[in-house]
């Protein structure tokens, strides 16, 4: 079988997800400006341990190998280590992402100590003034002590590489280079991934995501370095500039991938928390299970995709139309270019979309900006936080 | 990586089995195959490549493994090189 059956087939979906996040908690102790969940505050709802076990069992059941685990901040959970041990005793390996606040000496010998296990560590800068004005104030030296800590306690002589997760911004293109070298320099391994217009980022995306010549810096970087840099499939909507990036070059949504959120609502991928994305629940009747084969929306997902105004142009099969996710939340059809489209083909759409009327994400869980002292306000404690 | 096993004799004359760290999930194209320890995620892209992967430890050689599945001798090439690649993700090896 060709690769292009292959992936022709896998379009039509599959028994259960070959790559889930499942983004466990909306609580975070940053506020990064471009949080593709808009996370800061607990929501009440959030799954229990009992039903996150539950959950697991199920993934068991369906032979999901392994699990992506986000958030929000996941080691905020308090029973985040007890979750872990569960997957991982039911043959569910994790890959985690982490801002690395709570990877201390003692959490990453017991991290360390575990099988099956990734971490990703987030670092959008090379230096603090680049990651800070993205992640927030002491966010650069929270990322490298975390690493600093890995490294002292054997992770990667025991687990094989951590990550080192960058999404790329037109701030930091210029840094791939340095990136990759941080990450050598720790037995690291670089990940880089696409910056989304999805939950906080629909606000920043608009200075953030990187310019077409950027673009095509990008491309060029991946092709040289891609068999040794993680992506997540994320730029097959550069494949347009000519010979393909390594990946499957499509878009997963409700076919291979899905995300879990904190609350249990399932969505088509992690990049689309809004109603018209939402799949179901894992606290339904049938549980996750049902959702992933009978939801109608996966179901519609997975019948052939119309290419609409890309339909003559010659890259499409190349860059497949990009990132669904991406289209919705600049306002732009589904069925139209990619908002980066690097034929230009999105340029004159998206100066007419009227930006307050573009989709906005199910829901905010941002923390309330805190009032300075200068007003006379003491800050309100945030039970549960 | 090249096996040492691969320059000794051909793949068709020898001793296989998946790797005890490999899980196979049965999928409508074939199966995916997940390796706990170098954490690669391979397609077996036909239901006939998994037939011969579960029975692989049975069986004296990749040759008596094809055999006992039915794979007709003009598939084996394809085969031998399919199983090549497996060996070298090392979701199956010689035992």
């Amino acid at each position: 079988m060709s690769v292009e059956s292959l992936v022709s087939q896998l379009k039509t979906g599959l028994d259960a997800p070959i790559c889930l996040t499942w983004e466990l908690t909306y609580a975070c102790n940053l506020q990064c400006v471009h949080c593709l969940s808009s996370s800061g505050q607990r929501d009440p709802r959030e799954l229990t341990t009992a039903e996150a076990k539950q959950v697991l069992d199920e993934l068991h059941d369906l032979q999901v190998f392994y699990i992506n685990i986000g958030g929000g901040e996941p080691m905020v959970r308090r029973d985040f280590f007890e979750l872990l041990e569960y997957s991982i005793g039911r043959g569910i390996g994790v890959k985690f992402s982490t801002n690395g606040a709570f990877i201390d000496a003692d959490k990453a010998r017991r991290l360390t100590a575990m099988d099956y296990l990734d971490i990703q560590i987030s670092l959008d800068g090379i230096d603090a003034a680049t990651n800070d004005a993205v992640r927030g104030a002491g966010s650069y030296d929270m990322a490298r002590r975390a690493m600093d800590n890995l490294a002292a306690a054997g992770f990667v002589e025991r687990n094989g590489p951590f990550k080192i997760s960058v999404v790329v911004t037109r701030h930091n293109v210029d840094q791939l280079d340095a990136f990759k070298a941080l990450a050598d320099s720790h037995g690291a391994q670089l990940r880089v991934t696409r910056l989304r217009p999805s939950g906080r980022g629909a606000d920043t995306w608009h200075d953030l995501h990187p310019t077409n010549a950027q673009q095509r810096q990008i491309y060029h970087w991946l092709l040289a370095h891609g068999d040794n840099v993680l992506t997540g499939d994320s730029f097959f909507h550069l494949n347009a500039l000519g010979e393909p990036l390594p990946g499957l070059n499509m878009c997963g949504a409700g076919r291979v991938v899905c995300l879990i959120d904190p609350i249990g609502d399932v969505y088509a991928c992690p990049f689309v928390i809004h109603d018209q994305f939402k799949a179901g629940s894992v606290r339904d009747e049938g549980g996750f299970a049902r959702v992933w084969k009978q939801s109608p929306l996966f179901l519609e997902l997975r019948e052939p995709q119309s290419a609409g105004a890309c339909a003559s142009c010659g890259s499409y099969d190349a860059c497949q139309g990009g990132c669904m996710a991406a289209k919705f939340f600049t306002g732009l059809p589904l069925d139209g270019p990619d908002p980066e489209c690097v034929g230009g083909a999105a340029d004159e759409m998206l100066r007419t979309v009227n930006v307050g009327l573009t989709p906005k994400p199910a829901m905010d869980h941002s923390k309330p900006v805190t009032l300075g002292r200068s007003i006379g306000r003491k800050p309100v404690p945030v039970a549960g936080a | 990586m090249v096996c040492a096993a691969s320059t000794e004799r051909p793949l068709l004359d020898t001793p296989l089995e998946l790797h005890p760290q490999v899980a196979l999930r049965p999928e409508p194209f074939g199966a995916l195959a997940y390796h706990y320890g170098n954490r690669r995620l391979i397609f077996l892209k036909h239901p006939d490549m998994v037939a011969v992967a579960k029975v692989l430890a049975e069986h004296p050689s990749l040759a008596e493994a094809l055999r006992a599945c039915g794979v007709a001798e003009a598939r084996w090439p394809s085969f031998t090189a399919a199983f090549t690649n497996l060996q070298n993700s090392e979701i199956v090896r010689e035992r």
